[in-house]
């Protein structure tokens, strides 16, 4: 469910020796952003680098990469977020409103078709049923992104301990007793943000740190 | 369905779009995982607190955002179109990537000056732990529905073994979702 985190991109790939583009008007970003987003089922992000990095040459592999970081550290959907950054680049607030119109408009209406689809065949057991497996995978999906995640905390400023205690205190204040995201997050936030400060500060490690 | 029924905001006043849009936009500022990490709390405040939908749909509309193209934020419209229709919608979508946008179009302006910043990297560094934490919350949340049965456990095993060793595209796995589902499995 969640936008899968970067993949490390090919760097020579043969997009990377040719020269890049832009793209030629409001129409064509329109175009390129409605492409990729109806190819991506079940995510868009791998669709978007093969079309604006290796197809339409408007990136280079690089620094789609660095996009994506700035998408993905930047509150709201990175996708959405790389979008808007791009889009301004080329032509500016009207650039970053087509492209994120180009990637939802179209999409919106399919799923809100699909819904409305749905409510009539509710009582259909197969349909009902289609939509209870794809639910559960939903969540299998939304957990493999936890676990990939996980992965990427090693070696990061903050103690593997501390991750841990951080990580499943916020599952279990949100998830499980269902408090209010906010406070939770701007709390428990704001203490990792702050062991992560001063974990760049003095890099010497702590005894709970392995390795 | 006649065409009533689409501007119908089923009996929601403004008064109660306004908050559902309010709402949306500050989970919109919290969202620094993706969108889908507060589907915890839109869970809990459009079933638990004002009771307008029930588990059951929030999840089906995750899964209906899932069985479509296009990026995976959709599933906040059909949160928007079970609560109030179009004007749901709006509200919806409007509120969760507002505020995130316009921080998106600002940053992007500063041309990524600081994006390399000590105060940045921990920023990202402390808030993955709670990212994480957040994804497995979503996760419990959306089997909600299913909680009770094992074989939606081995399904959810399954989706999380392949998802992670392997690269098989997530819309074969959705597809055995529906395949499971329709069998009556779950």
């Amino acid at each position: 469910m969640p936008e899968p985190l970067p993949e490390p991109v090919r760097e020579h790939g043969p997009a990377a020796d040719l020269p890049l583009r832009r793209p030629p008007s409001l129409w064509a970003l329109w175009w390129a952003f409605n492409r990729l987003a109806l190819q991506g089922f079940g995510g868009v992000l791998p669709v978007a680098h093969r079309e604006l990095v290796e197809r339409q040459r408007w990136l280079s592999p690089q620094h789609f990469v660095e996009l994506l970081t700035l998408g993905q550290v930047l509150p709201g959907p990175n996708i959405i977020n790389l979008s808007i950054i791009l889009g301004d680049r080329f032509f500016g607030w009207r650039g970053a409103l087509v492209a994120v119109a180009g990637l939802l408009l179209l999409p919106l209406v399919i799923v809100l078709g699909l819904t409305i689809a749905y409510q009539h065949y509710a009582g259909n057991a197969l349909v009902a049923g289609a939509l209870r497996g794809i639910g559960v995978v939903a969540a299998g999906l939304v957990i493999g992104t936890a676990v990939k995640l996980a992965r990427t905390l090693k070696g990061k400023p903050l103690g593997l301990g501390l991750c841990a205690a951080l990580g499943l205190a916020t599952a279990v204040m949100v998830g499980g007793l269902r408090w209010p995201m906010v406070g939770v997050v701007l709390g428990l936030g704001a203490l990792g943000m702050a062991a992560a400060w001063r974990g760049r500060a003095a890099p010497a490690r702590g005894p709970d740190e392995p390795d | 369905m006649n065409p009533t029924d689409l501007l119908s905001s089923h009996g929601l006043g403004w008064p109660d779009l306004l908050h559902l849009w309010l709402h949306f936009m500050l989970l919109s500022m919290l969202a620094v995982g993706g969108a889908i990490t507060t589907a915890p709390d839109m869970q809990r405040y459009l079933v638990a607190q004002q009771g307008w939908m029930s588990d059951a749909q929030f999840t089906t509309g995750v899964a209906i955002a899932q069985a479509a193209p296009g990026p995976n934020i959709l599933f906040v419209a059909v949160m928007g179109w079970h609560v109030a229709g179009l004007a749901g919608v709006l509200a919806t979508l409007l509120g969760i990537m507002g505020p995130s946008s316009l921080v998106a179009w600002w940053v992007g302006r500063l041309r990524q000056r600081r994006a390399d910043s000590r105060a940045m990297r921990a920023f990202t560094a402390g808030l993955t732990p709670l990212t994480l934490g957040l994804l497995l919350s979503t996760g419990w949340v959306l089997l909600s529905p299913s909680r009770q049965q094992p074989a939606a456990w081995a399904l959810v095993a399954a989706t999380v073994a392949l998802s992670v060793r392997t690269r098989i595209s997530p819309m074969w796995l959705v597809a055995l979702g529906a395949v499971v589902g329709m069998l009556g499995v779950i």
